[in-house]
């Protein structure tokens, strides 16, 4: 105590981040001591599980994710777009839209797509194109689009409200002001956490496991979970973890580059 | 549905306004505005910040919904819920305080997306127009840069560009300079100058007394709501009747204003 606090604060500073990294270093070092590194290996990074893997992993698991989530958040953007431009233009159209993003981001995406595999069709004797994997996809779409409608809605606001000004002295009629105006400048803003929104999409379509799927149609985290049940060796949790790292660290890397590059201060 | 179409009669004056008022909530901001503007006048609106005189001006093309009295601008009766606002909207062109020009488009784009889409000329009739109004504003070179490649100046005159591009009988001006640089207010003032020696019918809000007593035919001055005093500008300005309209001319003439000590003495009469 009188020692330490005789030091000068820099020396005190320096002193404590030393200290804190020795505790870091000898966590670690009693960790790697205490692991059974051979089960370890055997368990999740099992050499000849991974060959069984491959390539269905990548060709068929992978290819899958990144086309149920291109396909959501392309029609959950444009679903976004709507329901953020009706709310924005009020009337019972937009009481509808905040009706709709209320209902489907306080519900639980599982059970969103659970509704709409096997709620929908049972309610309405209406098949949703596509089987399993068409409902599940329509029901990623209906909750990106909710979430994605309060981001453009922000967006939206977030011009200011001289450039609408501009556009009705113009002439222009509130629909031409939203598509040729105030829409172009709200979709430059929200790119960054759009971004985000499709890294968590990427994520969160390994829920469409609930709406069923076949051997053709599974995408990765379901591929890797029936894998482990066969094999009983997680090899394929840590692949399945390393692949969706894959891509969804050069989108984070993207976002952060985009947002860089749209600040306007700079 | 096609309900009342403005007839644009030419007995009718520009814009005549009518037992005006606007409250925002309990705030009565116009109180009773009466004022006709005539076929090519220039009238400018002076006052202390908070008199009413934006509001009036984003009243006249219903920026702002009034709410009592009357606005005919060229014969239409912009408060009829049956009138076609936009379509007397293309007819009024308006330049405003922070230019509001489209950050997404080239200057070219800002003079030419009303034309081609409200007025639905062709892409080639519509630049012709735009580039003869750059060039009329000064801006031939600066045609294909974005707006924040512009100083507020150009950025101002290419509003106003905007604005001339529609073909506009009406012009209102919302303190047009009051967002610039000193150094760069002169180039605006002039184009504003050649527009109304070319005739045009313009409404100024301004707190250029030396562009309202050289170029205006009539100045009003407003303070809370009202039109206090009006009349032929280098009159009201050299010499007001009223002691509120003296009391503000003398604020903002006040000597050691910059460039204003010539002004309280010209004008011999």
């Amino acid at each position: 105590m009188g020692i330490l606090s005789s030091l000068k604060p820099t020396a005190r500073q320096r002193l404590g981040r030393a200290a804190s990294y020795a505790v870091g270093l000898l966590v670690i070092l009693v960790v790697v001591l205490l692991a059974d590194w051979p089960t370890i290996f055997k368990q999740f990074a099992n050499v000849e599980v991974a060959a069984k893997m491959w390539p269905n992993i990548v060709l068929i698991a992978l290819r899958n994710t990144l086309l149920y989530t291109i396909v959501s958040f392309v029609g959950g953007s444009l679903l976004g777009v709507l329901l953020a431009v009706l709310k924005v233009a009020g009337g019972p159209l937009g009481w509808f839209a905040v009706a709709f993003i209320e209902l489907f981001r306080g519900i639980p995406a599982l059970l969103t797509i659970f509704a709409f595999a096997f709620v929908v069709p049972i309610a309405f004797g209406f098949q949703i194109p596509g089987g399993a994997v068409g409902a599940g996809v329509l029901g990623l779409i209906v909750v990106t689009g909710a979430y994605s409608a309060e981001i453009i809605r922000a967006g939206i606001e977030a011009v200011p409200p001289g450039q609408q000004e501009a556009a009705r002295s113009l002439g222009m009629t509130s629909g031409q002001t939203m598509g040729f105006v105030v829409l172009p400048q709200a979709l430059r803003i929200v790119i960054p956490p759009m971004t985000n929104e499709l890294v968590m999409l990427l994520k969160d379509s390994s829920l469409l496991f609930i709406a069923g799927n076949t051997i053709q149609t599974k995408e990765l985290t379901s591929f890797a979970r029936d894998a482990l049940s066969v094999n009983a060796n997680a090899t394929p949790l840590m692949m399945a973890a390393l692949l969706y790292l894959i891509v969804t660290l050069p989108l984070t890397w993207l976002s952060g580059q985009l947002e860089k590059k749209l600040d306007p201060k700079r | 549905m096609s309900a009342l179409t403005p007839t644009f009669s030419s007995t009718e004056p520009p814009i005549r306004i009518t037992g005006l008022h606007k409250s925002f909530g309990d705030n009565e901001v116009l109180r009773g505005i009466d004022l006709t503007v005539t076929q090519g006048e220039v009238v400018c609106v002076i006052g202390p910040s908070g008199s009413g005189k934006s509001t009036l001006l984003r009243c006249v093309n219903l920026l702002e919904k009034p709410t009592s009295g009357s606005i005919k601008l060229l014969g239409a009766e912009m408060t009829d819920p049956d009138v076609e606002l936009n379509q007397v909207r293309t007819h009024v062109g308006m330049v405003f305080q922070s230019f509001n020009l489209f950050p997404n488009m080239t200057a070219l784009g800002n003079c030419t997306i009303a034309q081609r889409k409200v007025l639905k000329r062709s892409k080639a009739e519509a630049e012709a127009i735009a580039r003869k109004n750059l060039e009329m504003v000064g801006l031939a070179d600066r045609m294909d840069y974005a707006p924040a490649k512009l100083s507020g100046g150009q950025q101002q005159r290419v509003a106003i560009a905007r604005a001339l591009s529609m073909d506009p009988k009406i012009m209102l001006f919302d303190e047009p300079t009051a967002a610039l640089d000193p150094e760069l207010v002169g180039d605006v003032l002039a184009v504003m100058r050649d527009l109304a020696q070319a005739g045009m019918t313009m409404m100024v809000v301004t707190h250029e007394m030396a562009f309202a007593r050289d170029v205006s035919d009539r100045t009003i001055f407003m303070d809370r709501g009202v039109i206090v005093e009006q009349g032929p500008s280098a009159q009201l300005i050299s010499n007001p009747r009223e002691e509120r309209t003296r009391i503000f001319l003398k604020r903002v003439l006040d000597p050691t204003h910059i460039a204003d000590s010539e002004l309280g003495e010209t004008e011999p009469d």
